[in-house]
């Protein structure tokens, strides 16, 4: 929202109002360095990620060092230092989405959009990421757009799928 | 629920939501109202059902009728044909395979006869977000009871007496861990509620959470009294947002209530739960990581003693049990010590909560005694191999546990039988695997997982497991000698033996469990460079069978690198120079023509 990124310098300018922000979400918490997980959720879900000059932001004002907000913010899955595409694509890779095809899935999606685990396309629409079991075994293998739900998805689901979003069908759901 | 005429339940687990179970319930609701009988009629959203292969599930109380794979398009049906004239809907009904024959109630599902519920006995019950369906089903009755009744000795007593052991996976008896804190003195102590549940592809903890959260609040407040703290933390994932939702409502509602909170039901009894959030790491799964997380820093182990028991969450004696375990507190105390430990084994009691999932019919969450045989939950309750295909392995306890062969389908479900076994309990993750799968890439990909959540504090875990992923990534590419085996099996057990917590002390598991039970299969790959299972994709190539090809083409569109050539209705040829290996292709073939040589 209120980041302005310069690509080039992979530099990160901090607007007032976002600088307020994390101050103010530090506060709520009491500046408590327990607190630490909790503030981070509380910014990332804010800003979509928790770029460095966050992190310097927050260790400032926790008092703690640069060091250790970058230490756990590197040492759980759930934060990220890179920004999200528009529609975040997951895919499950848990065992039971594993044993019904889901490394083929992903292989098919990094394919078509040519991008790695981790990162967005260059267009900013999409990036992915895979992560561990969303317990809809039942649907498996699944693949999660945003919060929307794909189940039983087949390889040649992935082109249907991913051309939806690229073309503005946002709501229409895919079924077999 | 008494005053309705009906009730129609809908199960609002994670599975069956996403497969629009939200939409579906919207509609009945608002049928409904359009038929004047929300005074008569309820719709009520509940946990999972745990048939999550036939989700959206829906229930009608009182006649039990249960209908499976419900689309938002058939409320209408159900409305107008079922609760209005009275007449069931044949074709949403459940089909026993064997039979062919519907079957209207859950009753006579081969699924739901062999299962005992114990823990998920109000899942898909009742609704998790009413405090009143949960009270009205003996809740709170027995926190109540022990704050009233009975002192912390005698409560902890019965634990021990009811032979419950920790469900997260150790076994570790709950009763000596809850007497172990109370024996710790301090001016504060924690009880905590592990839901960190990590392993890739369980989800009992969650549907608990999500199903019936007063259970686990319940429990947590029974344990403060016993053990002497007034504090409680749940440490739940952040991946699980309905969960923490339905916590969330389940702790307001229980303050309201006076359950929670200063004074619990005038006994000068306080007690209060906050929760705590995890952000996607396995290794918090150990309780002394799952304590740094809480406390704000990165989710280390650190060696034990000193046990959460004398030293936890910041260096006050602190009790953790996982969600499971605490589910299954309530009905101990409301229905004693003598009835709990007569279901299950000699040394291990009540009950197992498993995701079924993988290459099986039934996938699902499922309730067994102890001592239920893999085959049973595989073939009766899980409704055998999809596909009529043939059984290889079931693996249990994720990363920590073994792939168990057809040899050992007759051994009982407990702790002691599943290590003896080479495998563990773990918390209840259950995968069945069926002969296209290759016991190589199954390790590798629990390695691979392992890789990713070591914390890296202790050598053998961080450098081991890499060493070990890189022998198993060289046999599975083709390239791995005899000596290669030797030696991942010489380091699997030094990364075992050398480890400092339960995460590396197990992650070789799976290897030396497929090692064991397959050798022939590690053996082919180094030998003959071949996989048996024609899954290792460096070993194999697509070829398409001109007698079989009918030259309709389809392959060649479906193809993503056009690598397949060939004129209409002549048969084709697979380029392998520019074949990915995919699988589009075989995957699509009306007539069979496509194989993995």
């Amino acid at each position: 929202m209120e980041i302005t990124r310069d690509l080039k310098n992979h530099k990160v300018q901090l607007s007032e109002n976002a600088i307020a922000l994390v101050k103010k979400i530090c506060r709520r918490f009491n500046y408590q360095e327990g607190e630490l997980i909790n503030i981070l959720h509380a910014v990332q879900s804010q800003f979509g990620y928790l770029p460095a000059e966050i992190q310097e932001l927050i260790a400032k004002e926790l008092d703690i060092s640069v060091a250790k907000v970058y230490g756990v913010v590197t040492f759980y899955s759930f934060f990220t230092m890179k920004p999200k595409g528009k529609y975040p694509i997951s895919l499950c890779m848990g065992t039971a989405c594993y044993v019904r095809g889901a490394e083929n899935i992903l292989n098919e999606i990094k394919r078509q959009l040519n991008i790695d685990e981790g990162e967005t396309t260059p267009d900013g629409l999409f990036s992915l990421s895979s992560l561990r079991c969303v317990g809809a075994c039942g649907l498996a293998p699944v693949l999660l757009v945003g919060e929307k739900v794909y189940g039983r998805v087949a390889q040649a689901d992935v082109r249907k799928i991913i051309s939806e979003y690229k073309a503005g069908c946002l709501t229409h759901p895919t079924k077999e | 629920m008494t005053d309705y005429r009906m009730n129609i339940l809908v199960c609002g687990g994670t599975g069956c939501r996403s497969s629009e179970g939200a939409t579906l319930y919207d509609e009945l609701v608002s049928l409904l109202a359009d038929k004047g009988l929300e005074k008569e009629i309820q719709v009520v959203s509940t946990g999972c059902f745990g048939f999550c292969e036939k989700g959206p599930v829906v229930k009608i109380l009182p006649d039990n009728t249960f209908y499976v794979q419900v689309q938002a398009a058939d409320a209408r049906e159900i409305i107008e044909e079922h609760i209005i004239k009275g007449r069931k809907v044949e074709h949403l009904l459940y089909t026993a395979p064997e039979t062919g024959k519907k079957v209207s109630d859950s009753k006579h599902m081969d699924f739901y006869k062999k299962q005992v519920r114990i823990a998920l006995r109000n899942c898909g019950f009742i609704n998790p977000e009413n405090i009143d369906e949960y009270v009205a089903r003996e809740g709170y009755a027995a926190m109540a009871k022990c704050l009233g009744e009975m002192t912390p000795e005698q409560v902890i007593k019965e634990i021990k007496k009811a032979g419950l052991r920790g469900r997260g996976g150790a076994g570790f008896p709950t009763g000596t861990k809850w007497e172990l804190t109370r024996k710790s003195e301090a001016d504060q102590k924690y009880v905590v509620c592990n839901a960190d549940e990590g392993d890739p592809g369980a989800f009992m903890d969650r549907s608990i959470l999500e199903g019936d959260p007063h259970s686990v609040i319940e429990a947590m407040s029974i344990c403060g009294y016993c053990i002497g703290a007034d504090k409680g933390l749940v440490y739940i994932r952040a991946e699980y947002p309905l969960a923490i939702k339905r916590l969330k409502i389940a702790l307001e509602q229980a303050r309201n209530y006076g359950l929670l909170g200063e004074n619990v039901l005038d006994t000068g009894f306080n007690f209060d739960i906050e929760l705590r959030y995890g952000a996607g790491a396995f290794v918090c799964g150990e309780e002394t990581a799952l304590i740094h997380s809480m406390e704000g820093k990165r989710g280390e182990p650190t060696f034990k003693p000193p046990f959460p028991a004398e030293k936890g969450y910041l260096g006050k004696p602190t009790n953790v049990n996982n969600v499971e375990t605490y589910a299954n507190i309530p009905p101990i105390i409301n229905k004693g010590s003598k009835w709990f430990s007569g279901i299950g084994t000699e040394k291990s009691k009540g009950t197992k909560v498993f995701a079924l999932a993988g290459k099986i019919n039934n996938v699902g969450l499922i309730e067994v005694p102890m001592g239920t045989t893999l085959r049973e939950v595989i073939y009766d309750i899980g409704g055998g191999i999809k596909g009529g295909k043939e059984f290889k392995a079931v693996q249990t306890g994720g990363p920590s546990g073994g792939c168990l062969t057809k040899n050992f389908l007759d051994t009982p479900i407990d702790y002691e039988s599943l290590t003896e076994a080479g495998s563990m309990m773990g918390s209840g993750g259950m995968i069945v695997m069926d002969e296209d799968d290759c016991m190589v890439s199954i390790a590798k990909f629990y390695l691979e997982f392992t890789l990713d959540e070591s914390c890296g504090k202790c050598n053998p875990c961080r450098i081991g497991n890499k060493r070990l992923w890189e022998i198993l990534d060289k046999i599975s590419k083709g390239n791995g000698t005899k000596e290669d085996l030797n030696r991942l099996k010489l380091l699997s057990n030094v990364v075992k033996d050398a480890s400092l917590c339960g995460l590396g002390q197990t992650s070789p598991n799976p290897i030396l469990s497929t090692m064991d039970n397959f050798w022939d299969e590690y053996l082919a790959h180094v030998e003959d460079k071949r996989c048996p299972a024609g899954q290792c994709k460096a070993m194999m190539q697509y070829v398409i069978d001109p007698n079989k090809c009918t030259g309709c083409t389809l392959c060649s569109r479906i193809c993503p690198v056009a690598a397949i050539e060939g004129e209409r209705k002549k048969p084709h040829e697979i380029d392998p120079e520019k074949c990915i290996k995919c699988g589009a292709c075989m995957e699509k073939c009306k007539f069979e023509a496509i194989s993995v040589a």
